[in-house]
């Protein structure tokens, strides 16, 4: 199997998980998990209910400290971080790690702009010099202040949001909550952003949008790692697909490959263990055993 | 009408006091839902700290400016208490979050009794007193203005001022306010959670040293055990105001203290507490999130 060859870490390697494993007691939720992401791509990571995919977007984004395993990133300005070892809130500011959530965390009571600028919270903080020099009204801060607000508008009109700047947050549709989540992921600098479901309950239409606005923030430069339910969201814009169930890998490769991975299919057909073998059998007699 | 007046401005007096001490304990709860029950000793500590303070600049420099001479006071018992406030969260409080929610309130309750007997201890258990540090007083009729009372008005809305600016306008408070609503989410997009509850145990301190400050000169006198009752009385103007609204602290405040004043002028004093603690259980009955205080809406 050449996607198990994951030990050289070519350049453009931007995430590399390697034996991830995590214990909730008795409940071994991944076992032995290892994957990698390519900068400038959008990887998907699915899986069926349960799978665990959400567990290994809380090992790489630091809400879990993972049993076993090693989690590193790696920038483009060639800076490595092992992100198990990092405390959470350096996930983001050092390591440039963004996430969103499956149910959305909006600060609901702060206004959609304040969101966005307190996802640049540290840059805002050193130039008003940890509040004080802001108060005096140092005019390096006022410039800071200046760009923070630019950069937050830019991504309000990105996200369709700019005419909603100033209402709280806990206002928005659904459907714009989850755009507001991504546009202030994004607010941080990423150079990975993780994003949980974002397809979520949108409808066909707002969905679209999400698929034009994710491809434009990777060829931006941004990567992107994705969980996601919605086929027609993963196999439309994703360049790499890996497939978890039961905590491990069962496939890792292009979407065209991942679709026609027999154990794919089973496990998201359900069928039974000795099926399986049955099932491999059927594809490999239609391709005519030439799978790669 | 020149006697209500009169008992209107001593009631306000005594409510911006009791207001600057509730912020510290509405900021706290604010941001990590426990009510520091060390408050009212830290505000005693403040008042122990300007009396040094004071003792040490009219000793050493004897006929130094009165302004002068409250300015440092003020500084020092600041700083002084901020420090402190800054390592009993270090060493009582954060080590117990994520912990059940009664463990750091058992051990505020252990910080209140270690502050106020280490002040008995250190500084004996008698009242020191000070003598009056400022004495003119103004006549308008019959009502009679102090101007420590003005003062005291005076500094209260400045820092109450700067204090709205820094939690509305600057990025510290949107960093506490986005702390409040979601811990994790904020450390995830690289607020240092730990250092932002820091500076918000330091900032409710530094109020409580200015309202200790501010007591000592009205008062003209310091004890161990002043921390409690003014303690319990801000508690109750924050819950009365809604706990975890600044303003809301504020009128609480004044509320409190307008109603002791005007209930001992018209009424018997032996039961102005009577009358206060009835008006917190009247409005908790009708509005249990307090004056200003917002419901906490669960979504589900």
């Amino acid at each position: 199997m050449a996607s198990v060859d994951t030990s050289m870490t070519s350049k453009d390697t931007i995430l590399k998980v390697e034996h991830l494993s995590m214990r909730f007691g008795g409940l071994m939720a991944i076992n032995d998990f290892s994957f990698e992401a390519k900068r400038g791509e959008i990887t998907a990571l699915i899986g069926p209910n349960g799978a665990g995919k959400t567990t290994v977007f809380n090992c790489i984004t630091g809400f879990y400290k993972p049993t076993m395993g090693m989690i590193s990133l790696h920038q483009k300005s060639g800076k490595e971080y092992l992100l198990e070892r990092l405390p959470d809130f350096m996930i983001t500011r050092e390591a440039k790690v963004a996430r969103t959530f499956q149910n959305i965390r909006l600060f609901s009571g702060l206004t959609v702009l304040e969101n966005l600028l307190v996802a640049q919270h540290n840059k805002l903080m050193k130039a008003s010099g940890y509040t004080i020099l802001g108060l005096l009204g140092s005019p390096l801060y006022k410039r800071e202040a200046k760009k923070a607000i630019e950069t937050a508008a830019h991504w309000l009109e990105r996200a369709d949001l700019i005419d909603r700047a100033d209402d709280p947050a806990g206002d928005l549709p659904y459907g714009a909550q989850r755009r507001l989540e991504i546009a202030r992921a994004m607010c941080t600098g990423p150079e990975l952003l993780c994003l949980d479901e974002p397809a979520a309950g949108l409808n066909p239409k707002e969905s679209l949008a999400l698929n034009t606005l994710l491809r434009s923030i990777r060829d931006e430069g941004t990567s992107l790692l994705l969980i996601e339910h919605d086929m027609s969201v993963v196999m439309e814009i994703s360049d790499h697909v890996v497939v978890l169930e039961y905590g491990q890998k069962i496939s890792d490769g292009t979407p065209d490959h991942v679709k026609n991975d027999p154990k794919v299919i089973a496990a998201y057909l359900g069928v039974d263990d000795e099926e399986v073998t049955e099932v491999i059998a059927e594809v490999e007699s239609l391709d005519g055993g030439a799978k790669a | 009408m020149d006697y209500f007046i009169q008992q209107l401005v001593n009631g306000l007096t005594l409510g911006s006091i009791y207001g600057l001490i509730a912020i510290g304990y509405t900021m706290v709860y604010g941001i990590i839902g426990m009510i520091n029950f060390a408050h009212g000793d830290i505000f005693m500590l403040g008042g122990f700290a300007a009396l040094i303070v004071f003792l040490l600049l009219t000793t050493l420099f004897a006929g130094v400016p009165v302004a002068l001479a409250l300015l440092v006071m003020l500084i020092v018992a600041m700083l002084m208490t901020s420090l402190w406030n800054w390592a009993i969260e270090r060493v009582a409080y954060r080590p117990l979050r994520g912990s059940f929610r009664l463990a750091p309130l058992i051990t505020a309750i252990g910080m209140s009794i270690v502050l106020s007997n280490f002040i008995q201890v250190a500084q004996g258990p008698r009242n020191k007193p000070i003598p009056p540090m400022i004495t003119d007083v103004y006549h308008f009729g019959e009502v009679t203005i102090q101007l420590k009372q003005i003062v005291i008005i005076i500094v209260t809305a400045v820092l109450l001022t700067l204090f709205w600016y820094i939690v509305n306008k600057t990025p510290l408070g949107r960093a506490q306010r986005a702390t409040e609503q979601d811990r994790k989410m904020a450390a995830l997009l690289g607020v240092d959670v730990d250092r932002t509850i820091s500076i918000t145990f330091v900032m409710g301190a530094a109020l409580a040293a200015v309202a200790g400050t501010m007591y000592l000169m009205y008062y003209g006198v310091a004890a161990f055990n002043d921390g409690f009752i003014p303690g319990v009385k801000a508690f109750t103007a924050a819950v009365l105001g809604g706990i975890g609204s600044l303003p809301g602290a504020v009128l609480g405040g004044l509320l409190i203290g307008l109603i002791e004043s005007l209930w001992s002028a018209y009424f018997t004093i032996a039961y102005k507490d009577v009358a206060t603690f009835g008006l917190l259980a009247f409005v908790l009955i009708f509005k249990p999130t307090g004056i200003l205080g917002r419901p906490e809406v669960e979504k589900v």
